[in-house]
């Protein structure tokens, strides 16, 4: 009988893919543990590219895309890397999928990619992809740390949804580009009666305000989240 | 039964209700609440907030008056009704009732819009956070109106003040915790969100941008000038107006800007009633002139050509650059607002200069912003604290020297 026990104790309980602990990394990112919101991670380039939405849809995926894999190729090596060395080695991996991004922006995308200059390099010197890797890849087998990744990730690109959103409607009177409110100089749609852009929201100090406004709302919901 | 019994019967009706700051506000607004102290050994004086707030503002009415009879007077100039008027404050040209009406017609709403607008934001957070209707807006209400053209569209002007209250006040907990001048913050925001309506040669006279756009649709007319004494300069054009008149203030510009000679006797008035400190303004006058000094040594000792620029502005003789322009009202209005500016004497000198200073810089070195005073302001009110705890800092190691000395 003895012996049976044992057993059960060596070969521990395999985990659902999907079980409640691991859909937890991957939905509370975001909203509660916002990388941007609470952490107040990465504002840099959402400061920078939220000026409309089709840019931040892009820099979305991108990060998606490096911190999804970054996290399970750091994840896989964690027992490998020295630990002296591990932030030269967290800065190559990031380099090198943040370069094939650029490429394939280069490649398929080209407008784009050149509206985004320099800020798809910068992914590199993204707060959150650094944070995660030391957080949490170092520590956790690849299928969690895929999923804090692309869950933080997401976290990111929800908000930078959200901030160019309000940016580009208020901003442009667009949204993907499409004339939504009317078009400013035929004088139609809402320009009919006055109304004008704001263009204060294409410039950065309101993205930050409107960051600023998204984590208000957010802790008046939730008054959890305030700190002392 | 008389308004003062209803409100007081209103408030006991709605103690403990969520409502209760708005009748508690209406209340101590309009009459001496019940609720004082009668008795005690209290301080009694009688310069509350309240009473603050009330001599600003009245330091301020004769350049509201001016800039409604201004308003119309730039309006009937331009269209050539009637002919500038000869030096001379009290001309009757000027103070007349038709210039009045178009003034009244314009500058009433901006006034009801920004106190509107800016009170029913306070109510509101008032009733949400469960404190009591401040004060604060009485005065912000008031600069709002002055500090805007006149043609700016009304909507522009509750979006601004909406966003003034709430980003510029409310979130740093009300009255007296912002950091940034709440009606500078307004004008701020207008001026970044909608530049075509706060800035060029058309905005400052009432009907030049209705005129140009018929202009513009066929219509048979002569354009209306309605550029400012700094707007030409910043392009390198002559001014065309006396400096009399500059100091009268029968220029355009901002509503209630233009009259220097008014401005200077609020900022007295301020500084004998000691609501208005002597030192910020008296700095600050001092940073503006030494500024133009140094530009106008650069210009006389020719290390600028005459075809830069930055030549026109650098040229203007330093001491006008206090009778054009924002500057004197910024000086007297904006910076001396005790929440916002240095709270130390030594501290209140160094702010105020360096605000006269900065000013001048931008508006001589970026022509898109000949109107520098009001980012010169909202940047020191971002130091003033570092500079408060240099101050305070400075005599606490001056007297621990002294201990030492003592002790030693």
């Amino acid at each position: 009988m003895a012996e049976v026990t044992e057993d059960v104790k060596v070969e521990a309980p395999k985990e659902p893919l999907f079980s409640k602990k691991n859909r937890k990394l991957l939905s509370d990112p975001l909203t509660d543990n916002n990388p941007i919101t609470i952490q107040v991670l990465g504002i840099c380039s959402a400061l920078a590219i939220t000026a409309q939405l089709k840019p931040s849809i892009v820099m979305a995926i991108s990060v998606i895309f490096v911190l999804g894999i970054g996290n399970v190729v750091i994840s896989l090596m964690r027992n490998i890397i020295p630990s002296k060395i591990r932030i030269i080695v967290q800065l190559i991996v990031v380099a090198a999928l943040v370069i094939i991004v650029d490429q394939v922006l280069k490649a398929f995308a080209y407008e784009l990619s050149k509206q985004l200059s320099v800020f798809i390099g910068l992914i590199i010197t993204n707060c959150i992809i650094m944070g995660r890797f030391e957080a949490f890849a170092l520590g956790n087998g690849p299928w969690k740390s895929f999923l804090d990744g692309v869950g933080n990730a997401a976290g990111y690109g929800v908000l930078l949804v959200l901030v160019a959103f309000f940016r580009e409607l208020l901003g442009s009177g667009t949204l993907f580009g499409f004339k939504v409110l009317g078009d400013p100089i035929e004088k139609t749609g809402l320009y009919a009666i006055g109304y004008e852009n704001n263009g204060f929201m294409v410039l950065a100090p309101m993205a930050l305000i409107t960051v600023g406004i998204i984590i208000w709302i957010q802790r008046y919901k939730n008054p959890a989240l305030i700190e002392e | 039964m008389s308004l003062k019994s209803t409100l007081h019967q209103l408030k006991l009706k709605y103690k403990d209700k969520k409502i209760a700051p708005a009748f508690n506000a209406i209340h101590t607004f309009l009459y001496l609440p019940d609720e004082i102290t009668h008795s005690g050994g209290h301080v009694r004086a009688a310069d509350d907030l309240k009473r603050t707030m009330n001599t600003v503002i009245m330091s301020l009415i004769p350049c509201l008056i001016f800039g409604m009879f201004n308003a119309g007077y730039q309006h009937h100039l331009a269209t050539g009704e009637i002919q500038a008027v000869a030096n001379g404050f009290f001309s009757s040209e000027f103070w007349a009732f038709s210039n009045l009406t178009i003034g009244l017609w314009k500058i009433l709403p901006l006034v009801i819009i920004s106190y509107g607008v800016g009170l029913g934001v306070e109510f509101i957070f008032a009733i949400i956070k469960k404190h009591e209707v401040e004060e604060g807006y009485l005065v912000t209400g008031m600069l709002v109106p002055l500090i805007v053209p006149v043609d700016i569209p009304l909507w522009m002007l509750a979006v601004a003040v909406v966003f003034g209250v709430v980003i510029g006040k409310e979130v740093f907990g009300g009255t007296g915790m912002n950091i940034l001048n709440p009606a500078l913050t307004i004008r701020a925001f207008l001026f970044f969100a909608y530049p075509t309506w706060m800035s060029g040669d058309k905005v400052w006279v009432h009907g030049a941008v209705d005129r140009a756009n018929e202009i513009a649709g066929g219509a048979q007319l002569d354009a209306m000038s309605g550029e400012t004494i700094l707007g030409s300069l910043a392009q390198g054009k002559e001014m065309s107006y006396s400096i009399l008149d500059s100091f009268y203030g029968f220029i355009p510009g901002s509503v209630g800007e233009t009259s220097t000679l008014l401005i200077v006797l609020g900022g007295l008035f301020l500084i004998f009633s000691k609501i208005g400190s002597w030192r910020i303004m008296l700095s600050a006058v001092l940073g503006t002139l030494a500024m133009g000094l140094l530009f106008n040594g650069v210009v006389s000792s020719g290390w600028i050509s005459e075809g830069s620029k930055f030549y026109a502005l650098m040229a203007l003789p330093f001491w006008q650059h206090l009778i054009v322009g924002g500057i004197a009202f910024g000086i007297v209005f904006m910076a001396t607002d005790p929440v916002t500016a240095s709270q130390t004497n030594k501290g209140k000198w160094i702010y105020g200069f360096l605000i006269g200073f900065i000013s001048i810089l931008i508006r001589v070195f970026n022509p898109a912003y000949p109107e520098g005073v009001f980012l010169a302001i909202l940047l020191m009110n971002v130091f003033a604290p570092t500079i408060d705890h240099y101050v305070v800092q400075g005599n606490v190691n001056k007297r621990m020297k002294r201990l030492k000395l003592k002790t030693a």
